[in-house]
């Protein structure tokens, strides 16, 4: 479904140029939970951002869904993010003055296929997969607890039934405890529901939740393979 | 995004500020409500201007004697000081000019008036019952002197209401007395109705006599000192000026550059002076204007620090696929929102003002309708204009950056 095809991408910095990506390839199919990590610094943000189509990669091939990405235009990207991915980033990115149930609803104003009466009911649904308790539904996500926003924030990244979802940093401001319980989430959300997740992070121990994990440093793959031990014995 | 979405999105952000959107929106109310009362008083003093120029008589055109034009470097007398006009060229016009109504020749002077102790200086118009009909003079005790009187060089003179209050005090009513103008003893038999003071002239400080005893015993001559010609209709005012004007040169054996007399058209002076008050208008409404530029800059502030507040939001909305104009879209929705607002709260504002100002005030207001809707527009451009850079900064926001924005 993901088909990145030796990807590079340059910073130019003045007369400085830096080359964050030297040549990355790789596939990721239908239904895999793949965690990709690296320390700070190896470029996985900006992969992620090329995976998101926030970004374009200088050169190199990105298709999703065997769409090539580099040629669709800048509303065409709007779309793509609208339709097919769903976000979920490290500071969970909530409008702090809506309530909760309006936060999952807000990327179904800019997809113009799904009806307004439909836009609460796929909401509910997606809360519910994202399991956030109903009597949180009407609070002001600034109400919330870190794992609640989190949960929000999943609910808003599965409202638009995205082909992806890309998680940057999932727990990175939670506690160890309500960071188990939303990785948990993405498991859940990967086995029951077939969610294609693909999660950035730098800790080995988050990366070990998914099923497969791509590891990057300065720019390049050093290991791609099965998670937890199998990743050693395939180095 | 459809248009719903956008009222509620727009809804949400004015309403998480609402003292600043208030702020924000009160320069603009000010603005507005500035515009719509100081114009409101510029267009009053037009109508109280044209409507006082139109009670002097309508449709009249006053002929003095001397040029009305100067000669190079030659000084000319002042208009009304050469004796060129004759009752024998009133008789003219109104015999060979057509589409007039009345033709009122008058004699002027100043004169000491005397009674017992008291003096006073007036103007004494020398007139014929004709002028009392053009200038519309009524009396508000005795009577104006009759057409026998003024054929047989009656002595008897019609008073203004500021000659009599100054000769003969308050509440008297002066009919019978005698008074000396001049050298010349005269018997009062009216006081005409009081006008008011309209521009230098006061027509209530004016004796009237009959014209015959004023070439007699004042100017010794048959010279007028201006003929007033009233028209039937406005539209033939310049047929008729053009008649008369043609009419005595050839009676003074003159042509149009050396002219011993010059016409005075009253819809010229309106329009003159109509001008001025339009210029009055334009004036205030630009001090007024100012303000509201000053509101639009205060819109475009606040904008810009609501996008740079927002960035985070913005480029979260970008992530969850919004496109660049959906995000320029709301925030030049919000601030055409906030001027939209603004604009209607200070036209019910300015209204009020206008009222306050005309009740309170002493001034005459007219609030039209053009510079409600006039104001309408110009607020919501303001929105547009001043909203527009800051929509723009946002749509092009890169939400790479936007998101790690702190």
């Amino acid at each position: 479904m993901i088909k990145c095809d030796n990807i590079v991408k340059t910073y130019k910095l003045g007369e400085t140029e830096t080359t964050v990506l030297k040549g990355v390839s790789f596939e990721i199919k239908k239904g895999e939970f793949v965690a990709i990590i690296g320390p700070s610094g190896s470029g996985k943000s900006t992969l992620m951002h090329i995976l998101g189509t926030l970004d374009k990669p200088t050169s190199g091939k990105y298709f999703l869904n065997d769409v090539d990405m580099l040629n669709l235009s800048d509303d065409d990207l709007a779309k793509t993010r609208s339709q097919r991915i769903g976000f979920v980033f490290q500071s969970f990115n909530l409008l702090s003055r809506a309530n909760v149930l309006r936060n999952v609803m807000l990327p179904l104003i800019y997809d113009n296929n799904i009806k307004k009466e439909e836009r609460k009911a796929r909401a509910e649904k997606s809360l519910i997969s994202a399991g956030l308790d109903k009597d949180r539904w009407y609070h002001l996500s600034s109400q919330l607890s870190g794992g609640q926003m989190q949960r929000v924030a999943i609910a808003r990244a599965l409202v638009n039934n995205p082909d992806l979802i890309l998680a940057d940093e999932p727990t990175g401001n939670l506690d160890s405890k309500t960071g188990d319980i939303v990785l948990n989430t993405f498991q859940r959300l990967n086995r029951e529901f077939g969610h294609t997740i693909v999660l950035i992070t730098h800790e080995r121990y988050v990366a070990e939740h998914a099923d497969r994990i791509i590891e990057l440093r300065d720019g390049m793959i050093i290991a791609d393979g099965k998670a937890s031990k199998s990743l050693l014995k395939d180095k | 995004m459809v248009f719903s979405d956008l009222i509620e999105e727009v809804y949400m952000s004015l309403s998480s500020n609402k003292s600043r959107s208030g702020l924000t929106m009160l320069g603009i109310v000010i603005g507005i409500a500035s515009v719509i009362t100081m114009v409101s008083i510029g267009q009053g003093s037009t109508a109280t201007i044209e409507s006082s120029i139109q009670s002097l008589g309508s449709n009249l055109l006053v002929i003095s004697p001397g040029a009305s034009k100067s000669y190079g470097s030659m000084v000319r007398g002042g208009a009304g000081s050469a004796s060129t006009l004759t009752m024998d060229d009133a008789d003219a016009i109104l015999s060979e000019v057509s589409n007039l109504k009345n033709v009122a020749p008058l004699i002027s002077s100043q004169k000491q008036i005397v009674y017992k102790g008291e003096n006073t200086n007036a103007s004494i118009y020398g007139i014929t019952s004709v002028y009392q009909t053009v200038k519309s003079l009524e009396v508000s005790t005795g009577s104006f002197f009759s057409e026998t009187q003024i054929e047989k060089v009656a002595k008897v003179a019609v008073i203004g209401p500021t000659v009599s209050e100054t000769l003969f005090g308050e509440d008297v009513d002066p009919t019978g007395l005698k008074i000396k103008i001049g050298d010349t003893q005269f018997t009062i038999i009216g006081v005409t109705v009081s006008k008011g003071t309209s521009g230098m002239n006061s027509s209530d400080n004016i004796v009237y006599v009959p014209i015959t005893v004023a070439e007699h015993y004042f100017t010794g001559s048959e010279s007028l000192s201006s003929i007033s010609v009233e028209v039937t209709e406005s539209k033939y005012m310049d047929q008729a000026e053009a008649d008369i004007e043609a009419l005595l040169l050839e009676r003074h054996d003159k042509d149009a550059d050396s002219a011993d007399f010059s016409i005075m058209n009253q819809a010229e002076i309106m329009d003159t002076m109509s001008s001025v008050s339009g210029t009055l208008t334009l004036l205030l409404g630009a001090i007024a204007g100012i303000s509201l530029l000053v509101g639009g800059i205060g819109i475009m502030n606040m904008m810009l620090t609501t996008v740079t507040e927002r960035t985070r939001e913005i480029g979260l909305r970008k992530s969850l696929g919004a496109r660049s104009k959906d995000v320029s879209g709301q925030f030049l929705m919000e601030s055409i929102s906030l001027t939209f607002i603004g604009g209607i709260i200070g036209i019910i504002l300015g209204i009020a003002a206008s009222y306050l100002v005309s009740t309170f005030g002493g001034t005459t207001t007219v609030v039209t309708s053009e510079s409600v809707f006039l104001s309408f527009f110009v607020s919501a451009a303001i929105g547009i204009i001043f909203g527009y850079y800051p929509a723009q900064r946002a749509s092009q926001l890169n939400p790479i950056e936007a998101l790690k924005y702190e």
